[in-house]
């Protein structure tokens, strides 16, 4: 039995966990195949990880401004797309993982590298989206 | 294909586990910096380490890794999320909060990972 509000529109525990696995199964499935098509091999810099956390960031930016700030998003809409979706899309495990690994072959200096270069792009995407959908968005609120 | 399948799989499990966590770290603490989001990425961060250790010590084939590490821990941790609320801290005047969610959430991170590794290459080296 789910839970609905007054316009059957599904509600509560259950339907919120629902709709943040779906998200996430297909957010992990994208940084998946992502991967598959652009492996790194071991001994090489990798900027799959790294470009997949940072659209991620860019893309959580915007989305979570316009429901925030601009309109009223159906209930489940934020648990799919950005806790399950984006959530499920980006990873910090493989990024710590991958920074492990780039010490364990001796290569501290691009380990540091991708540490920095991840963490600064993920920052500035997430800024440069927010900003710019209020900039394109404006005063305009919901 | 049945990589896919094992990735869908752990990603089912994770996305949920990490909303669940967020939620009960809400539950009981109401300050502003975001430990929920935090425990996720360190607990998926300490189950890779482990992973990564059993794989090196011939214990966890490719299809845990699958499963377990780019499905189940890939999607219980999240940069989105984490660079979001960030982003929260610092445009809420919380500067000092923002810089020690990154700096903390990256040094527990690592933390974590070379913990489980080294559990992991103890128990099973």
């Amino acid at each position: 039995m789910i839970a609905t509000d007054g316009s059957g529109t599904p509600t509560g525990l259950p339907a919120t966990l629902a709709a943040v696995s779906v998200g996430g199964v297909l957010g992990a499935l994208a940084r998946y195949a992502i991967t598959l098509a652009w492996p790194s091999a071991p001994g090489t810099f990798p900027w799959a990880t790294v470009i997949v956390n940072a659209s991620g960031c860019l893309a959580i930016g915007a989305f979570l401004v316009v429901i925030t700030e601009y309109r009223t998003a159906h209930p489940l809409l934020r648990p799919f797309a950005a806790t399950g979706l984006l959530g499920g899309y980006t990873t910090f495990s493989a990024y710590c993982g991958d920074i492990v690994g780039l010490v364990a072959e001796g290569r501290p200096g691009q380990a540091i590298g991708y540490l920095a270069l991840t963490a600064l792009s993920a920052m500035a995407a997430v800024v440069c989206a927010a900003k710019g959908t209020r900039a394109v968005l404006g005063g305009r609120t919901r | 294909m049945t990589g896919a399948l094992l990735v869908a799989a752990g990603a089912a499990i994770g996305a949920p586990l990490r909303y669940l966590v967020d939620r009960a770290v809400g539950a009981r603490y109401s300050g502003r910096f975001p430990w929920g989001t935090f425990a996720a990425n360190v607990a998926g961060s300490l189950v890779l380490g482990m992973l990564t250790g059993a794989t090196l010590a011939g214990a966890a084939g490719p299809g845990w890794q699958a499963f377990l590490g780019t499905g189940l821990c890939g999607a219980l941790t999240t940069y989105s999320t984490f660079s979001f609320e960030t982003l929260r801290l610092a445009e809420s005047g919380a500067r000092g909060l923002a810089l020690a969610n990154v700096s903390g959430t990256v040094v527990a991170g690592l933390a974590a990972t070379y913990a489980g590794l080294g559990g992991a290459s103890a128990l099973l080296g």
